[in-house]
Parts: structure tokens; sequence; C-alpha cells
């Protein structure tokens, strides 16, 4: 199949970026990102700078990758990062438009690659258990309801992409926030910290400059691990509560 | 900083704020539908005289009136300031090839309530204001005089320019209200798989609801008055 | 060079004890004074980090990811074992260790592998304290499922994430001594060198790779955790950033590389769909828990369903070859990953691979569907249910159990995996080789510790599902923060060392050399064609199987190939800026190096033992035949720069197994 990519192009976070127009032949069971390979070998034998984007584990899970595929933050499937995203989803002849996350917390480092350790500061303002190694009594001393377990776990899915964020009109940090708010905050392990928890990460999210949530929940949208607002209506009433109620 | 402003100045507390002032705008909107109803009442505006005197002269409303004054203050300014620091943190509107996946009101709030806010200043100005500091005729029922707001909507209303302008004013809210019903309740934290969809359900036929009672009103007044 | 284990005498399970507690201790004064330098952030890397910040250690901690929660850790999806015998089934620390040493194909360190073993239990308590979301009975107790190699259930999980919440446990509290302080994290920085003073691990050289600048960072000890080196076949399991080159590094400065043939080969893959292929996706162990691994018993029922024309659900019963369970009554789907590879392999080097390629076997879930979904019906009261009901209920019972790899297949292949049973194949999962330490981790470098898949210790020749993560977050978090103790305690009348000293400055110009060498090419090949030749000589003479023409043939190639990337790679862009090429090139230059080394490692082990299968020796049967006699020792071997390398041998002692002949009948 034939696609003609505009791919973003931008030097730096300084430079000023603009579209750039390639042709590329691939395969219909090719990985989106194996398809950029092509193009980058294309690139790189014609004497051109490789396009720039950030990728690791290519199974959807460690979070690396990050682009914009016509509109959409890893492309038109529900529940998929870009890395596994086929060229199925796609018809021979197509335009398709690759942009990088956008988001004034997330500048731009060179093409599609983003600078996303605002997420990491938010998680070092409180995102964990306190508890030292060597700490801890039997596992199975702290018995937890298996559906809540269930949700616990479905909110600690987040893979840190910053999809979120980038969907977001408003460039907020929410899904994310609350996904570690939540992930801890339905564990008796993590009940413990949750009031100064929920209070510092959302002091580092504003910090970080993220907008705040206007509820148009694209985010739940375009969420690759379809992680619920639920979850932000959680960090919204836990907010309230820790806000009315720590001392 | 206190606890209190630290959490009145979070990016959580403010959208708290939203809610909170906004649902009691939408509480206020359906009190002043049933007020406006008796526009309808085919008894040459008594009715709707009396009750206009009464909300205007009953200290109990009248405190409450200040509280409205101040809560759509409240959520306009809010309103504004988020909407000024969501673009400085510089969202997702500018993609290229596709549109994104959430509704037109949900990333127009803003938008739709400056147009709200020029309507309701409009309003206040023709009406209100009319109606405490103007020049507006008596009328006088069962020996209490009192004055004729009656005769001033329907003034007004006989114009097909303004009521273009009502009319398009109620879709507005409508929009605005189709977000902000449902959206409030998020903020406030109140999302659960069991009563989220009532209260979405709830809100898509409040927001239909109230402004096309309000919109019925000029329409009726201007083709069948 | 003699190799010392260091493993400490007395029973063997007391030695660990015993050891800990008289082992000595740096004073809390002077910890804050010393400095570690932590290199790699997954499960190993961060847990180390974040204990050895928790004791007092000032630690800086280096990643070339953007984040240290994207470490490849975060993949593994099955779970981690750990001898807490909740399921009441007879398991214990003994069993834990004598089914790994059995498993490893009696190739691992006695003393070793019983501290493993013993560990586990508190990893299971570390974690969910850390609030990791382990799978929960109805009673709200952890729930544990079986893996391959075993009879008991010890497998804690989290659905298919259990890597990613094993991992994120530890990166949040790497993320909590970052904020108090502790840990210095270096986000984007790649180590490009290791710096020796005196013989001892002094300090790093590592590339920024925003800026492109070389840094030189020092301490008075280096950990390192970087991980295995499966990526030298291309394609593999791992993610396309894992690489050997840190430990190269350390092993061109004198470290020894042990067992490097010992390659996993994981038997339920997706198979290889075209040439662009660039990574390979793993479906986790357990589903051999619920699937049945078969092939079609006819040819002409090969030859249809590659044409298309018949589909695998319309084959009788009769006609498949549950070839597993033919060949290993005792453990059926559940054998190791060697043994269940090599069975794959026979059975498409027989003519019955079920694609257009030839290369995939099906594994069925037909049986469970029905299984589960019997069991189901019987529990919500349906009496009599239909066959289709069955099935539904059964589907759903897979799906909660294993939805998310379900989904990805499906995601990957386009094909429904509830529907047509899945289409797999081996493919190069995890190292068993690594780079050589002793019983505290300690490399033949002073000052110098490998933990987790760098190292070798714990696995043998065939690893155990479940059992990287325990390794993983054994040495990070109970092993290290003591033993590192064993050399730091020697080292507090030591200043902070100062990166003015001259071999601070002879490594970074080395790395620059090697920087400016590759970039002064500019031949008319990318790094990635490359990377895919040298994949190819891999798999095929190192591969599954391997014999003494194939690998002389293969190190030949390589050397070859080497020779042709220096004078043909073509790396664009320059040495001060963000350059993926760059990093890309310098990487797989040293696998070519550590490729050469693999061969010349699978050559000198005369025997097959584990995910090391000499063609030369098995039995008539065709499973693999072990030499106790000749090599039951590891092989530890020192590069040399143009030259053979050399072995160091260290002798294994075997004093409470018996060395048997591995059966999985």
């Amino acid at each position: 199949m034939k696609l003609n990519l505009k791919v973003w192009r931008q030097k730096n976070g300084q430079a000023k970026g603009g579209f750039e127009t390639h042709q590329v032949v691939a395969d219909e069971h090719m990985s989106f990102l194996e398809m950029l390979d092509v193009l980058n070998q294309d690139l790189i034998i014609g004497g051109k700078e490789p396009l720039a984007f950030e990728h690791d584990c290519r199974e959807g899970i460690c979070g690396a990758c990050s682009m914009v595929i016509n509109g959409r933050p890893h492309g038109p499937n529900k529940g998929t990062t870009a890395c596994q995203l086929h060229m199925r989803s796609f018809k021979d002849g197509d335009t398709i438009h690759i942009e990088p996350f956008r988001a004034a917390s997330f500048p731009v480092i060179r093409d599609l690659v983003v600078d996303r350790s605002a997420f990491d500061r938010i998680i070092e303002s409180g995102g964990y258990v306190s508890v030292n190694t060597g700490q801890a009594q039997d596992a199975n001393a702290i018995p937890v309801e298996k559906n809540q377990a269930g949700e616990s776990f479905d909110a600690a899915t987040c893979i840190g992409c910053g999809a979120c964020v980038a969907a977001c009109p408003n460039a907020s940090a929410m899904l994310f926030v609350s996904a570690k708010v939540s992930h801890l905050a339905l564990l008796p392990q993590g009940q413990v910290e949750h009031e100064n928890r929920v209070q510092s990460m959302v002091t580092q999210m504003d910090k970080e400059g993220f907008g705040a949530c206007s509820n148009t929940y694209a985010c739940e949208a375009e969420c690759p691990k379809e992680i619920s607002i639920e979850n932000i209506a959680r960090l919204n009433r836990s907010y309230l509560g820790a806000s009315l109620s720590s001392k | 900083m206190s606890w209190f402003s630290k959490f009145l100045t979070s990016s959580v507390g403010k959208k708290l704020i939203m809610s909170l002032t906004g649902l009691f705008l939408i509480i206020f909107l359906l009190v002043h539908l049933i007020g406006n109803l008796q526009l309808l009442a085919d008894d040459g505006g008594e009715s709707f005289n009396m009750y206009a005197k009464f909300m205007t002269s009953n200290p109990l409303i009248k405190m409450t009136s200040y509280g409205l004054y101040f809560f759509i203050l409240l959520h306009a300014i809010q309103g504004l300031l988020i909407w000024s620091k969501n673009r400085a943190s510089g969202g997702s509107k500018r993609y290229s090839g596709g549109r994104p996946l959430s509704t037109w009101a949900g990333r127009n709030m803003a938008g739709l309530g400056t147009v709200i806010l020029v309507f309701i200043l409009l309003h206040m100005w023709q009406f209100w204001f009319q109606y405490k500091w103007g020049e507006v005729a008596s009328a006088t029922y069962d020996g209490v005089e009192v004055r004729d707001l009656y005769e001033v909507v329907r003034h007004a209303f006989q114009n097909v320019g303004f009521v273009i302008f009502y009319v398009i004013s109620m879709i507005v809210i409508a929009f605005h209200l189709h977000h902000g019903f449902q959206s409030a309740f998020q903020s406030l934290g109140l999302n659960h798989q069991k009563y989220t969809p009532a209260i979405k359900a709830i809100g898509t036929a409040y927001s239909i609801l109230i402004p096309l009672g309000f919109a019925v009103i000029p329409l009726y007044i201007l083709f069948a008055k | 060079m003699i190799l010392e284990g260091k493993v400490p005498p007395g029973a063997l399970d007391e030695k660990w004890t015993k050891y800990r507690s008289t082992m000595p201790l740096v004073a809390p004064n002077n910890k804050r004074r010393i400095e570690i330098i932590v290199v790699g952030t997954g499960l190993a890397g961060a847990s180390a980090a974040a204990t050895l910040g928790e004791l007092g250690y000032k630690v800086k901690c280096f990643t070339f990811h953007d984040s240290p929660r994207r470490a490849h850790s975060i993949a593994a999806q099955g779970g981690i074992n750990a001898a807490k015998n909740y399921q009441n089934d007879g398991d214990s620390v003994y069993r834990l260790f004598y089914d790994t040493i059995k498993g490893g194909d009696y190739r691992s360190r006695e003393g070793n592998v019983h501290r493993l073993a013993e560990a586990s239990r508190e990893i299971i308590d570390q974690c969910v304290a850390q609030g990791v979301p382990f799978a929960r009975e109805y009673g709200g107790l952890l729930a544990n499922r079986s893996f391959g190699g075993v009879q008991v259930s010890r497998t804690f999980y989290a659905r298919g994430q259990t890597g990613q919440q094993l991992l994120l446990g530890a990166y949040q509290a790497l993320e909590r001594q970052i904020s108090l302080g502790s840990v210095t994290m270096y986000n984007r920085h790649e180590m490009l060198d290791l710096v020796t003073i005196d013989g001892k691990a002094r300090g790093i050289i590592a590339r920024n790779l925003l800026t492109g600048k070389l840094e030189r960072h020092a301490a008075h000890s280096v950990v390192m955790a970087t991980g295995g080196y499966g990526n030298v076949y291309y394609l593999s399991t791992n993610a396309m950033g894992c690489n050997v080159s840190a430990g190269w590094r350390a092993v061109k400065r004198g470290a020894l590389m042990a067992n490097p043939c010992y390659t996993q080969i994981h038997p339920t893959c997706i198979p290889v769909s075209g040439e662009y292929q660039s990574k390979l996706t793993l479906m986790s162990e357990s589903l051999r828990n619920d699937g049945r691994v078969w092939v079609p018993k006819k040819k002409e029922d090969v030859e249809r369903i590659r044409e298309g024309k018949l589909s695998p659900v319309d084959i009788a019963e009769e006609d498949r070859d549950y070839y597993l369970e033919r060949r290993y009554p005792a453990f059926g789907n559940l054998v190791p990953r060697d043994v269940a590879s090599r069975a794959a392999k026979k059975a498409t080097d027989d003519g019955f691979g079920v694609n257009k390629t030839g290369l995939a076997v099906y594994l069925d879930f037909e049986a469970a569907f029905e299984r589960y979904g019997k069991s189901e019906a019987h529990s919500s009261g349906v009496h009599n249910p239909d066959a289709a009901t069955v099935r539904k209920m059964g589907q759903k019972v897979v799906e909660a159990k294993y939805g998310n790899l379900f989904e990805m297949y499906e995601k990957i292949t386009g094909e429904n995996p509830y529907e047509t049973p899945m289409k797999i194949y081996p493919a190069v999962h995890y190292t068993m080789g690594g780079i050589w330490v002793d019983y505290n981790l300690e490399t033949n470098i002073p000052g110098l510790f490998a933990l987790g898949e760098l190292n070798f210790s714990d696995h043998g020749a065939n690893r155990l599902g479940a059992s990287a993560l325990m390794q993983g977050l054994a040495d990070g978090y109970f092993v290290i923060p003591y033993t590192i103790g064993s050399f730091l305690s020697k080292e507090i009348r030591t200043p902070a060392i100062s990166t003015d000293d001259p071999a601070f400055a002879a490594a970074e110009e080395d790395t620059r050399n090697r920087i400016d060498q590759l970039l002064a090419v500019q031949g008319k090949q990318t790094v990635d064609q490359f990377h895919r030749r040298l994949g190819l000589i891999m798999w095929e003479y190192c591969g599954m199987s391997r014999n003494a023409t194939g690998l002389q043939e293969g190190r030949k190639q390589i050397q070859e190939l080497r020779a042709e990337f220096y004078q043909d790679v073509r790396v664009p862009g320059s040495t001060m800026e963000f350059n993926p090429e760059l990093e890309k090139a310098l990487r797989v230059a040293d696998f070519m190096e550590l490729g050469e080394m693999m061969m010349e490692d699978a050559l000198n082990r005369e025997e097959s033992c584990g995910g090391h299968f000499r063609e030369e020796y098995q039995s008539a049967e065709g499973e693999a035949k072990r030499n106790d006699e000749d090599f039951t020792y590891v092989s530890a071997w020192e590069w040399k720069d143009g030259d053979d390398s050399v072995l160091h041998k260290e002798p294994l002692v075997f004093e409470n197994v018996e060395l048997k002949t591995r059966s999985y009948k």
C-alpha cells in the first residue's frame, strides 16, 4: 500500500516546526511504527535526517510511543497505542497526519519526541506508599476485596504515555493523576497516606502547568488503557474531602 | 497560603466552584421559568405583575437575588480564569487531519458562557433595570398599584429582531447546560456507573426543556398577541 | 584467573541467614558520604537504587529512557514466583530452590538459588505493602497460578501485566527516594564506559542523550542492572532499546562474561509476519495453563491450511497431534520453555508448521472454554446447558484471566483467538548468561556489581517462567543492600572520588573516539540493516539448535559483518545533539562483539543443556544430553581484542542436589 505522510518536523524546542510530506510503501501487516521505520531507512539512505519518534517495547505497555495520528493520540483505534496500531487500519492511498503530543507541559525535543518528565515529578510528589524495604508484614495479612483489587488494578494499568494530556483541549493531566490516586486509594495499604497524597499530587500537577479538567472526557476516549473518568470523579471528591479534613 | 485559598486556587477547587455555582444557576433557571410561564396567562398580565412585585419586595427573595448576582459573577469570572489558564496550557486544539473525540459544547463552554453573560447583561438592562429605575407605567389590581412589567415584556417581544436574539440565546444556554449539567456532578466527584446514566439523561432533558420553555414565551407573544 | 564464587559455608538453608548476620556493615554516618552509581531502572535497578537510598547511601541512578518507568521489566506478563505455599499444595523454599536448579538443567550455583528462593517470600510481602494490585480470591487473599516446569501453584500475578505492576511499585519507591533527595535521577543518560581506578570500579562515562555531551560521574561503587542481550538476535521479545552496551563496556574493562550462549527461546510468541518485522511479541506462558499446543497429524491438512482452504477448527480431534501431551505426559503443555520450544521446532522441521512460512503451531483454548464453561454453568445454576452456552460462559472466564493477551493477539494479527486457535512460534526472550558475579553479586572487578538479567547467577542454562521478576527484585531489594557492604565497608576512608582522575579523561577520550569513528564512516547501509543481518546469523547458527560447523561458520560471518560495519555504516547527524541513530550504532557495534563471544562459548560447551542445544549431543528420542563429567562449570570469558576470548572456569559444586537427567515425561 502507498501512503502519503504529512509528518511534523521540528529541530528542537526553540525551532518553529512544520509539516513535511513523504511517500511510503507499506505492508498491511506492518505496525504503524514499522511503517515509520521504513520511512526512516529511506531518509537515511537518501542522506536526510530520520524522523525522531519515541518507542521502545512495541507491545503497548512501556508508554514510550507518543504521537498524534490524524488528530488523535495513538491513532484511530480504541484502546490501542501507536505501536500496536497496524497498517490494516488504513487504506491504500491514504494521507496520514503525524504530530507530536501537544501541551505546554510537554515541550517538544525533536520532531515527535516530547519531554514528559512532568509526570515523573507528579509521582515524585506523592504517588507511592511510603514503605521501606523489609518493613512489610505478611502479604496475606491485608485482605483486599476481589472487585476492589480489580478496580485498583484497572487504574494502575496507566502506562504514563500522556495521551490524556495530548487529547485534552486544556492539556489537563487529571486522568493520569487520578489513575495513580485511585490505584492507591482503593487499597488499604494506600489509604494511610491518601489525603496527603491527593493534595500534593494536585499541587504538583498545577505547578507543572497542566490545565484544569473541563470534563470533555476526551482523555477517556483516547486512553490506550481505557482508564475511566470515574477516577477523576474520585480525585475530585478526595481532594475536597482531604482539603476539608486534613490537618 | 491558608488551606481555603489553596483549595480555591487549585485547579480542582476552581472546578468545584464552577460546579456549585453552576448547580445554583441551574436551579435558578427552573424558578425563573416557572415565573415567566405566567406571561402566558390570559389575564392581561395580572399574575405576572403580581409575581414580579412579590419577587422584588420579599426580603428573603431579595437576599437570595444578591446571592444570585454574586454567583453569576463568580461563575463567569472563575470560568474566564480557568479558560485563560487552560489556553496557556496549550491543549489539543491544533491537530490536523482529524476530529477530536469530545463534544463541541464541552470544548466551547467559555465561548458559550460569554454569549450567555452578554445576554444576561442585556436582559438585566432591559427588564430588571427598567423595572427598578426606568419609566414604567403602573397597573392596579384589587387596589394594589404595581409597575406594569408585563407591558415592558410584551413590548420587547413584539420586536422580531429581539425575539430572534432571545431564541438564539436560549439555544446557546441549551448547549451550555447540556455539558454543564452532568459536568457539575463529575466535578463534585459524583460519578458512578449506577447513577451517572440517570444524571446524564436528566441533564439532557433539562437542557432541552428549560430553554425550550423560555423560548416558547416570546414566540407565543410575537405570534399570538 | 581463579574464580571464587564466595558461597558462604554451612548448611544450605542457613548460609544466607548466617552470612547476612555476620556481614560487615557500613555505619549510617559513613553511608551519607558514600556514593553509589546505579545504572538501569528495571526491576533490579529501581529496587536497588530505592533500597540503597533508603539505607542512606548517596545514590545516582541512570537510565537511557525518558523515565525510569519505561524499563522493559514493564512488559513481563505472567507473574512472579514465591514459595509462600498459600495454596497448601506442598510448596516450600526447598521445592522452589529444587525446581529452579532442575529447571536450569543443573548449571547454576546452589547457594545463589537457595537465597533467591528464600527472598521470594519477602518480595511478595514488600510488593503488596507498596500497593501492587495482585490478583485476589473472593475471600480477599492472594491468588496463584501455575507456570511451566513445576507442579505447584506459586505464581503471583496481576492479570497479564505483572511486570508492569511490580515495576511501577519499584519505580514509585525510587521516586520517593528522589523526592527525599537520597537518589539523584539521570534520565536520558546512557552509560558508555566504565571507569576503573586502581582496579576498582569508580565511575562511568555517560552520554546525555539530549545534548550529546559526555559526562563523567564518579562514585565509590558502580551497580549495573541493565538487562539482557536478547536483541543480539535483532528479533526478540525485548524492547527496541534493550542492549548489552553497559555490560559489554564492563567486559571490555576486564569483567568476565559468563555462559553467554545460554539464551532462552520462549515457546509462545506471535510468529514473524514479514521482513519488515521489528520485534516479536510474547504471549504469556500462563496461557499454557489453559491452552493446548497442537499441529495437524496429516500433511494434507497442513497443505490445505497453508493455502487457506481449511480452518483449524474443522480438523477432527483424532487428526490433531497434541505433541506436548503425547511426548511429555507428566507435564503436558506445562513443560519448561526450552523443552516446549524444541518440540515446536521439531514439529515444524518435520513439515507440520501451520502458517505460510511453515513456522507456527497452534495454541488452542477450546478445551478450556468447555471446562470453565461447564463449571461456570454449574455454579450459576444452569443445568444441562447447550454447547453454545457452555462455550460462551467458558470464554468469559478465559477473558477474565487472559483478556488483555487475547486482545493483544488480535491487534497484532487481526485474527480473533476466541474463534480460531492462536498461532505461536518460539522466539528469543531471555538470556540466562551474563556478567560473571560471585555470591555478593560482585564482578571480578572490585566495586562493580551486576544485578538482574545482566548477571548469570541464578537460572543456569534455562530459566523457569515467572522467575525473572523474582530474581530482579531479590537482587535489588534483598541482596545487594546487604552484600554491597562487603565492598563498601572497606571504603569508608576513601574520600569522594574525583572526576579529574586521569582514568576519567582516558575513558572519555576512548568513548569520544568510538563515536567519532562511527560518524566518520558515512557509508551506504543503515545501522538497522547491519543489526538485521547480525540477527539472522545469530538465529541461524546460534539459535534453537547449534552444531560445531555452524558455530564456526557463524563466527566467521560475524567477523566479516563487523569489518563491513566499520567500512560501510551510515550514521546520520552529529554527536552533540539528540541522535537516536548514533545510540543504535554504538549498541549494534557492541552486539557484534558479543555475538562472536556467544559463538565461542556455544562451541566450547560440547553438551546440550537447557537453552543450549548442540545437535551432536542428543538422545535417540531427540532429548538434550548433558555431560556432567566435563561441563559442570560456569564458562567465564575474558575478552581479548582481535583474538580468541580466554576461558576461565568456575566449577559448580552440588552438595544438596543430585544431578539427574531432566525428565518431564
